[in-house]
């Protein structure tokens, strides 16, 4: 059990606060969701059970791409 | 067009953004002082330390593990507590490396465990609701620590409501003070710091506004990806550079201002935030979060008249509280590696799966070099360095 560590998963499916979340690696877990309001498709942080935060994926392009801008590189084309 | 999420955070590992990256850092670096760096963050150290980033820094820049590991600062008459409870017969839930940590006669739950104490494990608070629940003729209490990236775990299901059978140590701290008494610390001199990834998804960067604003020194929430440390770094050297330090938000995917603004109302409603001691630290203003009046009947500490946590109760020679502060590095403590090992934990450093000493000793780093002022790690003994980053 890693108190500070979090870690992302897809949700595949809800059922009431409970959901299935696939973390890759034909790892999947029952997760509680209820605080977050997560669709089945979304990417969430989970931890010790929980999820805690849905990953913004727009998010994630977009700090990649300001940091290819600012090395004047061209990634992830 | 719409690539997966999964597919984008493998670009965070890449090594040609993160060589580059160390060129810009190196770069400003050279024209800069020695850089403090503090993070405050267990899977941030495992992150630096894995993939070998401190000995791909310039010499000046140094890189500090603050307390970043929940089991380090719990302090240890709350574990005392929990024992005493266990061998009274109370069944005693907490998370695996919370029952690996010794209270202050250095016996851990699980050494009372063999002992006959009643302790079990669980993954998630959760597996405690359930356990209570399909027990109902037994008594438990569950030690929960953790920051306020777990205790909202555990606000929401005692507003939900609680099987009659199980009580809660709250032994949760709450992050942001703990960064401003830092920050203050003149002991530390810490020039900036890299703020925690999963906890500020709770609070939000607002939390440590204020903090900010007394102290003035960058701030930038990062991620835990090697590039998101890299490239948080950069941030903050850029913000020294042209002396304008600011809250800078590298970790976008996960943190916003506000955080998670129904968690947030469940811990405010459930718990008050009152002064609390860290272990090996110090007595944090309003970061203890203690169950409120009104949910006294789930309160273990009311119930079993439990003192409140205090206590650091380090063997001699043990340099726990300096690591935990980030003062001195795992090497610099005699035990380190002959008596206190993964295997034989003395301090808690060594026992939590997010302590520095753990995390250290399990990539085997044995020795440190220090040079005007700046100790970083032999080079030969970072397994990682090699690998990805420096050759991709
Ligand atoms: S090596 Fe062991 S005794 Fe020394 S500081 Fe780390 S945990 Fe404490």
């Amino acid at each position: 059990m890693n108190l500070c560590y979090a870690i992302p998963g897809k949700v595949i499916e809800i059922d009431g606060e409970i959901g299935v979340v696939d973390f890759g690696n034909g790892v999947r877990r029952e997760v509680v969701l209820a605080m977050v309001s997560a669709k089945p498709g979304d990417y969430v942080l989970v931890h010790a059970g929980y999820a805690i935060k849905i990953l913004n994926e727009e998010e994630a392009k977009k700090t990649l791409e300001l940091y290819s801008r600012i090395l004047n590189l061209v990634e992830g084309r | 067009m719409d690539q997966d999420l999964k597919q984008i955070l493998r670009h965070y590992r890449n090594p040609r953004l993160a060589r580059n990256i160390l060129e810009k850092i190196h770069e400003i670096a050279k024209d800069l002082q020695v850089v403090r760096i503090m993070h405050v963050c267990g899977t941030h150290e495992w992150t630096i330390t894995h993939w070998g980033i401190r000995t791909l820094l310039p010499e000046n820049i140094d890189v500090r593990a603050g307390p970043g590991c929940p089991v380090c600062i719990t302090p240890a008459s709350d574990i005392d507590s929990a024992i005493k409870l266990a061998l009274d017969g109370v069944n005693v839930l907490t998370y695996g490396d919370m029952s690996r940590a010794k209270g202050s006669r250095m016996i851990s739950l699980e050494d009372c465990g063999a002992r006959g104490g009643k302790v079990g494990i669980v993954y998630s608070f959760m597996d405690a609701v359930k356990l209570a629940r399909s027990n109902p003729n037994q008594e438990y209490v569950f030690l929960g620590a953790g920051f306020e990236t777990t205790a909202p775990i555990v606000a929401y299901s005692v507003l939900k409501g609680l099987p009659e059978n199980l009580k809660i140590i709250s032994s949760h701290r709450y992050v942001p003070p703990a960064v401003g008494l830092l920050a203050e610390s003149e002991d530390l001199a810490i020039d900036a710091f890299i703020n925690p990834g999963h906890a500020s998804t709770i609070s939000g960067m607002k939390a440590y506004k204020p903090y900010f604003d007394e102290v003035r020194k960058p701030m930038v929430f990062a991620g835990f990806e090697p590039l998101d440390v890299l490239l948080a770094i950069y941030m903050i050297l850029r913000q020294i550079r042209d002396r304008s330090p600011k809250m800078e938000n590298e970790y976008r995917r996960a943190v916003t201002w506000d955080g998670n603004v129904d968690a947030q109302k469940n811990l405010r409603e459930v718990f008050d935030f009152d002064d609390g001691y860290w272990r090996g630290v110090a007595i944090v203003p309003k970061s203890a979060m203690n169950f409120k009046e009104k949910f006294s009947k789930v309160d273990a500490r009311k119930i079993y008249g439990l003192a409140s946590g205090k206590g650091d109760h380090f063997p001699s020679n043990a340099r726990c509280a300096e690591v935990i502060k980030g003062l001195i590095d795992p090497p610099e403590c005699p035990l380190y590696m002959k008596r206190c090992t993964p295997a034989t934990p003395i301090g808690p450093t060594m026992v939590g799966v997010e302590g520095t000493c753990r995390i250290w000793a399990q990539h085997k780093i044995v020795g440190v070099k220090c040079r005007s002022g700046v100790c970083k790690i032999d080079s030969e003994s970072s397994p990682r360095t090699k690998g990805m980053l420096k050759e991709g």
